[in-house]
Formats: C-alpha cells, sequence, structure tokens
C-alpha cells in the first residue's frame, strides 16, 4: 500500500517520459500525440489517489509535545560528490506533497481532455501536447522534491514551458510579447530563489534538504539574520512566481495563450509554486519573520503578509475595469494568490494550503469555463462587452457550472471557497494580525462584486455578439462538471469544524513551530459571507440598472437617427458614456489603481529596463569593444606580426639552418667555456 | 703522448666539414662533409680514450660509426630521390619547406 509513497518519483516520471513520446511519434499517432498525453495524466492521476489514500491511512505516530501525525517518507539518492558537498536528489512524500500530486494531477488531467477538443485542428497540436506534459512534468518535480535545489528544477522547467504554452499562438507578435514578459517576470523572481536558496545552504550547514532546513530553522541552528536575508530572497521568488505586487503585471498578460492553459498555469500549477514554496519552506520564514502568535503581537517585519495584502486589494480592484473575461479571471487569480500568501505569512498555514487546494478546483472551473463561452458563443473572443452577454439560455450547462465555481470563489456557504476563506480569515485574525483580517474581508466583497459583474455581463442580459451560440460538447462540458462538483465538495473537507484537511497535511515543520489551526467560527463566517452577499447584490444592481439605461438611451437615438450613422454614432456616444461620464464617477478608484499599475508600476519597469540598457550599451561600448576586443585582436595582431617576422626565418634553405644551427652550437659551447 | 696533434687534426677536420656542409652545393658533398665531422668527433673521442687509458671511447668511437653509416644510407637515399625528381643535386634549388 506504502509503494506509491516510496516511490513518488514515478509520478513526475510518467509525464516527462510522456512529453519525450509525443514530441517523437506524436504525429504519427492516430489522436496526433493527445492520447499518450492523457494516459500519462491518467496513470498520473490513478496514482495521485493511490498516494492520497495511502497517506490517510498511514499510522500516526506521537510526536514531541504529544502531537499525533503522519511521518514523512524520504528517500535521497546521492546525485555526484562535488569535494566535501554531496549532492543529493529525493523525494519526500507528505501530505503537503500528495494533495498537491492530488491538484496537479486532477486538473491537468481535465485540461488535458479538454484542449483535445479546445485545441482541434491547432497546426501545433502535437507540439501543444508535449508541452502540457512537460509542464505537468515541473510542477509534479517541484512538489515531489526533498531539496531546494531539486525543486528549483521544477521551478525552472515550468518557466520555460509557460514560455512555449503562452507563446503558443507566437505568429501573432502579442503573444510572443506576452510569453517574453511573462518568462522575463517571472525570471526576475527566480534571481530571488536561486540567491534564497544559497544563503540557505550555508546558513543550513551545507544541506538543501527541506526537512533539514526547517527543522534547523525552528531550533535555532541558523542564525537569524541569515534566515532573515534568505526568507526575504525567497519572498522575490514568491513575488515573481506567483504574480504578487508589484510584479503581478505578467499573468493578466498570460491570457494570450490558449485559455486550457490558462487554467492549468493559473489554478493548478507554475503561480501556486510560489504559494507552495511558502508553505514548504515555512520554518524559515516562521521563524524570520517571527509569524506566530506567540510574539505577543510583536510580529517582525512580515512584508510577506503586506505583499499578500496590497495584492488581494490592487488586483480586486483591477478586476473591475477589465472588457475581457480572461482578463477578469486573471486579476481575480492575483486578488486570491494573494489571499494564500497572506494566510501563510499570518500564520493560517493550514488555511492557506486549503485555499490553494480549493481555490484549484473553482479557478481551473472558471477558465474553462471562459473558453468554453469564447469557443461556442463567442466567436473566440474573450470581450464579453462586445461578443457575450445573454448565453444563459444558449449555453445552460457552461452557465449552472460557471455559477458554481463563481459563487464558491465569492465565497458562498456552503462551497468550497467559503470554508478555505473564513479558515484564512480566522487564523489571520485569532494570530493577532486584525488588519489583515480586514483585508481579507474587503477582498472577499471585492471578489463577490467583480464576479456579479462577470457572471451578469457575460450570461445576462442580452446577447451582443454577431454568431450562432450553442452549447459546448461533451469534450468541454464534462470537465466543467466535474469541477464545479469539485468546487462545491473540495470545502467539506474542513467543514463546521471537521479537521481532515489539517490532519492530513500538517507535517513536522507544523508541529515543531506550533502552528495553531482553529476551527470554525460562525460569527466571522456569517459576517464575512454577509458582507459578501451584500456586496454581490449591489454590484448586480448597479449592473442591471446601467444595462437598462443604456437600453433605453440607444432606443432613443434610434428614433432620432437612422442608418450607418447611427451605428457610428451610438459607438461613439456609447463610448463616452461608459468610459468617461460612468467611470469618472463611479470607477475612479479602480482606474486609478489601474493608472498607478500602468505608470507607475510600468514606469518602474521601464526605468529599470532603460538603465539596464544604458549600463548595458556603456559597457558593450567602453569594455567589450574596447577592453575585451583590444585584448583579442592584440593576441591575434601580435601572432601576425610575429609569424611575419619570423618566417623570414623559414626559408627551406637547408644550409641556412646548418648555419643557424652551428652558429646556436658555437654559442653554447662558447658559453660554456666562459661561465662553466 | 702528445694529445695536441690530435686535436689540431680533429679541429681542423671538423673546420673542413662545416665548411662543407655551409658552402658547398652539391648535395652529395655536403653528406660527405657531415662524416668529415663525425669522424673529427671520432679522432678527438679515441685520442682522449687512449690519452686517459680508457677504451670507453673508442667504443663511443665505434658507435658513431655505426650510425654514421646508417645515416649516410638514409642521406644517399634522400639525396637520390631529389635527383630524381629535379635532375640535379643543387642544394639551393631544394627550397620548397619555406614559410
Amino acid at each position: 500500500m506504502d509503494w506509491i509513497l516510496n516511490n513518488l518519483w514515478v509520478v513526475p516520471a510518467i509525464p516527462f517520459v510522456a512529453f519525450f513520446v509525443i514530441l517523437f511519434v506524436g504525429k504519427r499517432l492516430p489522436a496526433k500525440g493527445a492520447e499518450v498525453g492523457i494516459a500519462a495524466l491518467g496513470v498520473c492521476w490513478v496514482l495521485a489517489v493511490w498516494s492520497c489514500v495511502a497517506w490517510i491511512n498511514r499510522p500516526t505516530v506521537v510526536y514531541e509535545g504529544g502531537e499525533r501525525l503522519r511521518a514523512y517518507i524520504e528517500h535521497n539518492y546521492t546525485w555526484f560528490n562535488n569535494g566535501q558537498v554531496r549532492l543529493i536528489f529525493g523525494f519526500h512524500a507528505d501530505g503537503l506533497a500528495v494533495v498537491m500530486v492530488f491538484v496537479v494531477a486532477t486538473i491537468s488531467l481535465l485540461v488535458h481532455v479538454y484542449s483535445t477538443e479546445y485545441m482541434k485542428g491547432d497546426r501545433r497540436y502535437t507540439y501543444y501536447f508535449a508541452g502540457l506534459s512537460l509542464f505537468t512534468t515541473g510542477m509534479f518535480v517541484l512538489v515531489t522534491a526533498a531539496s531546494t535545489l531539486q525543486g528549483l528544477f521544477g521551478w525552472e522547467l515550468m518557466g520555460v514551458t509557460s514560455f512555449m504554452l503562452i507563446g503558443h499562438w507566437w505568429e501573432d507578435q502579442a503573444n510572443s510579447n506576452a510569453a517574453m514578459k511573462a518568462f522575463l517576470t517571472t525570471r526576475t523572481g527566480d534571481v530571488g530563489l536561486l540567491v534564497g536558496i544559497t544563503i540557505l545552504f550555508f546558513g543550513a550547514h551545507q544541506t538543501f534538504n527541506w526537512e533539514s532546513l526547517n527543522i534547523q530553522a525552528l531550533t535555532g541552528r541558523i542564525d537569524h539574520t541569515v534566515l532573515l536575508w534568505g526568507a526575504l530572497a525567497l519572498t522575490l521568488a514568491v513575488i515573481g512566481k506567483s504574480a504578487q505586487f508589484p510584479l503581478h503585471t505578467w499573468l493578466p498578460d498570460a491570457m494570450a495563450g490558449p485559455t486550457p492553459v490558462s487554467a492549468l498555469i493559473h489554478a493548478a500549477t507554475m503561480v501556486v509554486a510560489g504559494v507552495y514554496l511558502v508553505a514548504r519552506t515555512y520554518g524559515v520564514f516562521w521563524v524570520a519573520f517571527s509569524i506566530g502568535p506567540h510574539t505577543n503581537g510583536h510580529h517582525g517585519f512580515n512584508v510577506l503578509a503586506v505583499v499578500g495584502g496590497v495584492t488581494i486589494l490592487i488586483a480586486a480592484l483591477l478586476a473591475f475595469v477589465q472588457d475581457d473575461i480572461k482578463k477578469v479571471l486573471a486579476y481575480s487569480t492575483v486578488s486570491q494568490l494573494g489571499y494564500m500568501v497572506m494566510a501563510l505569512a499570518c500564520g493560517a498555514w493550514a488555511g492557506g494550503v486549503f485555499h490553494l487546494f480549493t481555490h484549484a478546483f473553482f479557478k481551473a472551473c472558471l477558465f474553462l469555463g471562459a473558453g468554453s463561452v469564447s469557443h461556442s458563443g463567442a466567436h473566440h473572443s474573450f470581450d464579453m462587452k462586445k461578443e457575450m452577454g445573454g448565453l444563459k439560455k444558449y449555453m445552460p450547462t457552461t452557465y449552472w457550472t460557471f455559477v458554481v465555481a463563481s459563487c464558491a470563489l465569492a465565497g458562498i456557504f456552503p462551497l468550497a471557497g467559503f470554508w478555505s476563506k473564513d479558515e484564512i480569515l480566522l487564523s489571520s485574525g485569532r494570530n493577532g494580525y486584525a488588519l489583515f483580517t480586514v483585508v481579507g474581508v474587503v477582498g472577499a466583497m471585492l471578489t463577490a462584486a467583480y464576479m456579479t459583474r462577470c457572471v451578469y455581463l457575460t450570461f445576462h442580459g442580452e446577447y451582443r455578439g454577431h454568431g450562432h451560440p450553442h452549447e459546448s460538447n461533451r469534450v468541454l462540458t464534462v470537465p466543467l462538471i466535474i469541477l464545479a462538483a469539485l468546487s462545491v465538495c473540495a470545502g467539506w473537507l474542513s467543514a463546521f469544524g471537521l479537521h481532515y484537511f489539517s490532519d492530513w497535511t500538517r507535517n513536522e515543520t507544523f508541529v515543531t513551530a506550533k502552528v495553531q489551526d482553529y476551527p470554525f467560527s460562525l460569527p466571522l463566517a456569517g459576517v464575512a459571507l454577509g458582507l459578501a452577499l451584500a456586496a454581490a447584490g449591489l454590484a448586480g444592481f448597479f449592473y442591471v440598472r446601467e444595462e437598462v439605461r443604456l437600453r433605453g438611451f440607444s432606443e432613443r437615438n434610434a428614433l432620432a437617427r437612422a442608418g450607418k450613422d447611427f451605428l457610428v454614432n451610438k459607438y461613439y456616444l456609447d463610448h463616452l458614456y461608459t468610459d468617461i461620464i460612468v467611470r469618472s464617477i463611479r470607477r475612479p478608484i479602480a482606474q486609478g489603481a489601474y493608472w498607478f499599475d500602468q505608470n507607475v508600476i510600468d514606469a518602474v519597469v521601464n526605468a529599470v529596463a532603460t538603465t539596464t540598457r544604458q549600463v548595458a550599451n556603456f559597457v558593450y561600448d567602453s569594455i567589450d569593444q574596447v577592453v575585451v576586443d583590444g585584448a583579442v585582436n592584440g593576441v591575434g595582431a601580435a601572432a601576425e606580426e610575429g609569424g611575419i617576422a619570423l618566417r623570414t626565418l623559414q626559408n627551406g634553405r637547408v644550409q641556412f639552418y646548418a648555419a643557424i644551427l652551428f652558429a646556436a652550437a658555437a654559442l653554447l659551447g662558447l658559453g660554456l667555456v666562459l661561465f662553466i | 703522448m702528445l694529445l695536441n696533434q690530435f686535436l689540431f687534426l680533429g679541429a681542423f677536420l671538423f673546420c673542413t666539414g662545416i665548411y662543407g656542409v655551409l658552402a658547398r652545393k652539391n648535395a652529395v658533398l655536403v653528406l660527405m662533409s657531415i662524416e668529415l665531422i663525425l669522424n673529427a668527433v671520432n679522432i678527438n673521442l679515441v685520442a682522449f680514450g687512449a690519452f686517459r687509458s680508457n677504451v670507453a671511447g673508442q667504443v663511443f668511437a665505434l658507435f658513431v660509426v655505426a650510425i654514421a653509416a646508417a645515416e649516410v644510407g638514409v642521406g644517399l637515399a634522400i639525396v637520390l630521390i631529389i635527383y630524381r625528381n629535379k635532375r640535379s643535386v643543387d642544394l639551393t634549388e631544394v627550397d620548397l619547406m619555406k614559410g
């Protein structure tokens, strides 16, 4: 039964092999390689379920302090020796790892199935499936790794394959740019990861092992300053990979990729890699930022919590001004990632990981739902205002799954998001982070409001598109139904004081750090739910009103004018109406945030880029061209001049050589006589 | 026993040999001049050996004679091939290896 926990390496190995199979023989197979990917992920999914069951059935042991938990299983193999340092690769099976494996396998399998229909007829269909397999491998490597160094491989593998997948339709310059932006922005964070790993390697007495690192940090065997710098460097990695403020700008652009890719990247893999990193390296963060509640409110410089909190609000506000349904979901993802990061930084380890777990299902459902809408109802466009509206009656399955997932995201009782969000709010409050609890509640309200807007614009009102919307076929809807069902049920693992999830995922770090895990609290959950519902109602009211006014407006215009002129004018007025008047009154905050995003943050990014270019130019002109090239050319010139001078000696005349020989011998003889 | 006369003879032969190597154009004569140089060395070896009542000098001279024979064999073969290709054994014409 425990075989899979002892051999967790097979999980990343399967999609890795599938990648090569698809790449080399995929095109010759009947389904162009898709069946290989689906089969590989199917096997992975079975193994993931098996590993979860095996983990849950694992007997608990009494740990220090009387805590009961399931002991982790870790197998290490020597990779190579370098002097004194033995580099090890290994696989670590514990609750966090098997939960992550389960989430990744589930989402990835459904995305694979969904893609067979969504990507049908794509010119690089096989290549796309190869990319998906490699991407999934990257996430599996990260979540099963026993050491930071091995985690780095998975992390970077995801970075490069996300570049491949986001830029899948690279013929369009915008897509290519988006891929480049995603890659470079996350690379910025990766520098932090590399530095952090190095700092912690030397801090933790030359070990990359995650478990050892955490225990050493928690038992005070690593200097606090070292831990702080290590944690700050890792925070940069989290900001880059998990799209936290201020490096979140890559994520909305990454919507340029195919929609199933967005679902995979933004729900289950890649962006939660940063969150996973914090959860896995929790001992370091716990000590470095003094997260624990036992410090009597004297928390450390908790930059991680601030980053998470700011991200929640900034991203949620930005979601209000997007017309592109995928961008709404993208900003929503950023905001929810902010939740997870804030939760972990506020001591709600179980809550943060649980939110990661539930969020994966409903966010994947939303993305795939948006894909379904675009595929069958909106001419492959994602513009809610121009091509959607009123799709409820054409696409009932998509509609209902989307609504269920939206409710789960907004934290409506009794769906998944409700339980995970309340666990976060409660734990951060009890740990002395009252401010962040308030931020979380406000974030929940904003989430409810923008999801109401999104659902309303997409599915209600009148159809504004020009196609013939129809329900998507089963290949698209079955994954939606499965994900919607999971969005409903996933939260029940922690419902009403149950704590299955935290029991299953708690590990040695969790117990050693004495992380508190609070049960459900009805008053707080009730208040949060009430506020979210109120916000959703308010948003719904606004958008229904706006719709009615707009319709009346255009009808009045229709009476007054006719023909093409009218259409142009209506567009113009519509534009004026919605963009200038409505937004200037009702959305100054959102606009301001967006402006800040576009102007200040982008300006900083551009300034950094410009400075880099100037430095690079300087280096090029004065160091590379003058010093380095000078040296290289000098060596070449010296060799050439020397050759020209010396070739006169090589005149091919034997007797000349003999003369030199005798002259040299004579000189040698003279020297011998004179000096010895 | 007077060592000087033998050394003078050796020196004379040596100088004659060097002159021949450097100045003559005929490859066969150059080879013969090299033989002169080797034999000048032989004379010195034998003379010093006899002077110091040491047989090693004569043994060494025998080795030099053997090697000189081999060297002439190789050298004459080279000269023969040069002659076959160029119809001449003039060393000034053999400068194909110039850089």
